[in-house]
């Protein structure tokens, strides 16, 4: 792991105390107290409805708290605007697949690159200024298996790929903290196996919470398992802990949306 | 791509020349203004898919601008072209800042109801000439170099600025800040999530385009000689966007070819059939958003694709 910068004392990354999102009345997401350990793969589980996008839409601020703090590294993110999060190192992707669909694949990792540049500005000066970046935006594409897709539109990608691409741009960024939203949803066996081993790899020098939905995924690669249900935290643990949790026990067998794996 | 460059040879040597083959000048200038405003259009709605509903507002202030620093103020014609422009510049700074916040409808109406405050101002203030407008523009000499009197004079600077603009517009979509203004328009939200502050980009997109249909509009007040309130009406931000969807959003060429279309068919069916010609322009423009609604440049594009 990377020297490790100034951060909470014990070792986390991010942490949030009681977060709090209310929609008029509704309670989403409700005094949340999470602890993400610097170099994890920490994963958000729980029925559909429990509140795992709203917490990751709180988290990179795209939706604003209506109580509690987040901290990030030691310091208070809690109002920062979501670009701002971006730049610190907090780096999300989307639940449904977040490419720029007319620009090329290489133009969409570059897109990542480019404010390294500090010309994203200059809209006088020509484009091929930015071709300095294609070597190392190559580079990330070779490691998401998309190299020989460098010049096809990114609309063109079949959804695997689109999302392979999605995990190529977040690495540009270099982030320390990867948010992935569902990061396996709606693939096939094959591409579920590629992506998984992709976050796998992804995570050697970074901290990654997601949200999965896969709980073979989830047994495979997560070191710490966060279950939330109606916005609350009801678990935290081990894969082998938390599925022997007779509280999730209940939340999954009760719900309609009973998930396969977490009760073998 | 090489029948892409013989294409815009072509059209170039055409303008060049069509003062030669007998099309009138003014016809030919005034279609040149309203293809560079529609060029300027394009930008914002093409490459920033930012729909605004009150473009007129800047191609009517620098129109007046300009020809009141001509009238009032007796300036030579490049210094009041750069005063309308800045005007407009300025006004399209203060109409974006306050527009961008919005999206999609809302950005559309705030921009027309703020446009309507830019109608307003032109028609009550002292200095606009009210209903009439400023008559008798004169059009004077270049730099007090070269007098732009006649007309093919004034053709050329009029297809210079305008062939400088289309150049410009190219540079700018195909620049950094152009990769990153595409890449918002196709996803914001992923945008922020890079990192960018969308709304400065955003800001200097519509800035840019504010400015360069200031230009087309100041050259049109010298072209034409005078200045009307039918400059800063809501018609014309209509037209503006008619021309750009017509000929085809987010391409070069469409918009040159939306405004050609629309101002012929002004120009020449108006003697035939009068008031009519406003209803034939609107089922022109049925027709392409039911049938082709790439425009003509776009589906075009789209059919060599294809093959």
């Amino acid at each position: 792991m990377a020297a490790a910068p100034p951060s909470t004392a014990d070792g986390f990354i991010i942490e949030t105390r009681q977060l709090t999102k209310e929609f008029s009345g509704f309670v989403a997401v409700s005094n949340v107290d999470l602890r993400v350990r610097r170099g994890q793969i920490h994963a958000l589980i729980g029925p559909n409805g429990a509140g795992k996008t709203t917490f990751f839409n709180l988290l990179t601020k795209f939706l604003i708290p209506t109580r509690g703090q987040i901290i990030y590294r030691g310091e208070d993110i809690t109002f920062e605007k979501p670009a701002e999060v971006a730049r610190r190192g907090i780096v999300r992707s989307f639940q449904l697949s977040a490419v720029f669909p007319h620009l090329t694949v290489l133009e969409n990792v570059r897109i990542a690159l480019q404010r390294s540049l500090a010309t994203t500005f200059h809209f006088w000066k020509r484009e091929s200024t930015l071709e300095v970046l294609n070597a190392r935006a190559v580079e990330l594409l070779q490691v998401v298996d998309l190299g020989a897709f460098a010049s096809v539109v990114a609309v063109e990608l079949p959804y695997g790929r689109k999302r392979a691409l999605e995990i190529a741009t977040t690495l540009a960024m270099d982030p320390e903290l990867m948010l992935l939203d569902e990061p396996t949803q709606g693939m096939g066996h094959e591409d579920v196996d590629r992506v998984t081993t992709l976050i796998k790899q992804a995570s050697a020098n970074r901290t990654i919470l997601m949200v999965e939905h896969n709980m073979e995924v989830v047994a495979m690669i997560a070191d710490t398992i966060t279950v939330l249900q109606r916005g609350q935290i009801i678990a935290s643990g081990s894969y082998a802990e938390v599925a022997r949790n007779p509280l999730v026990i209940e939340a999954y067998m009760g719900s309609t949306g009973a998930e396969p794996g977490m009760t073998r | 791509m090489r029948s892409t460059g013989l294409f815009y040879a072509l059209t170039a040597l055409f303008a060049l020349c069509a003062p030669m083959l007998g099309l009138y000048p003014v016809f030919m200038m005034q279609l040149l203004c309203f293809a560079m405003f529609a060029c300027a259009y394009n930008l914002l709605l093409g490459f920033g898919r930012m729909l605004s509903f009150g473009h007129a507002a800047f191609f009517g202030s620098a129109a007046y601008a300009t020809s009141w620093l001509v009238t009032a103020h007796a300036w030579g014609p490049a210094a009041a072209i750069l005063g309308g422009v800045v005007v407009s510049g300025a006004l399209g700074l203060a109409i974006g800042a306050i527009a961008i916040r919005r999206h999609g409808i809302y950005f559309a109406m705030i921009t027309l109801a703020l446009a309507q405050l830019a109608y307003f101002v032109c028609l009550e203030a002292p200095f606009t000439g009210g209903e009439n407008g400023l008559q008798g523009v004169p059009r004077g000499s270049l730099l007090g170099v070269l007098p732009l009197r006649s007309d093919l004079a004034m053709y050329y600077l009029v297809l210079a600025a305008f062939l400088a603009v289309f150049v410009f517009i190219r540079r700018v979509v195909h620049s950094p800040f152009g990769q990153v203004l595409k890449a918002i328009r196709d996803n914001e939200s992923r945008a922020i999530s890079l990192g960018y502050d969308i709304s400065r980009y955003k800001l200097v997109a519509f800035v840019l385009s504010a400015t360069l249909a200031g230009l087309a509009g100041s050259l049109k007040a010298l072209v034409l000689g005078f200045v009307t309130l039918s400059d800063v009406q809501q018609s014309t931000s209509g037209e503006v966007i008619l021309m750009t969807l017509l000929g085809g959003t987010g391409t070069f060429f469409g918009p040159i070819v939306g405004a050609a279309l629309v101002v012929t068919l002004q120009q020449y069916l108006s003697d035939i059939v009068g008031g009519w010609v406003t209803a034939i322009i609107g089922a022109v423009f049925v027709a392409c958003v039911l049938s082709f609604r790439r425009g003509i440049v776009g589906e075009l594009a789209a059919l060599r694709l294809r093959h």
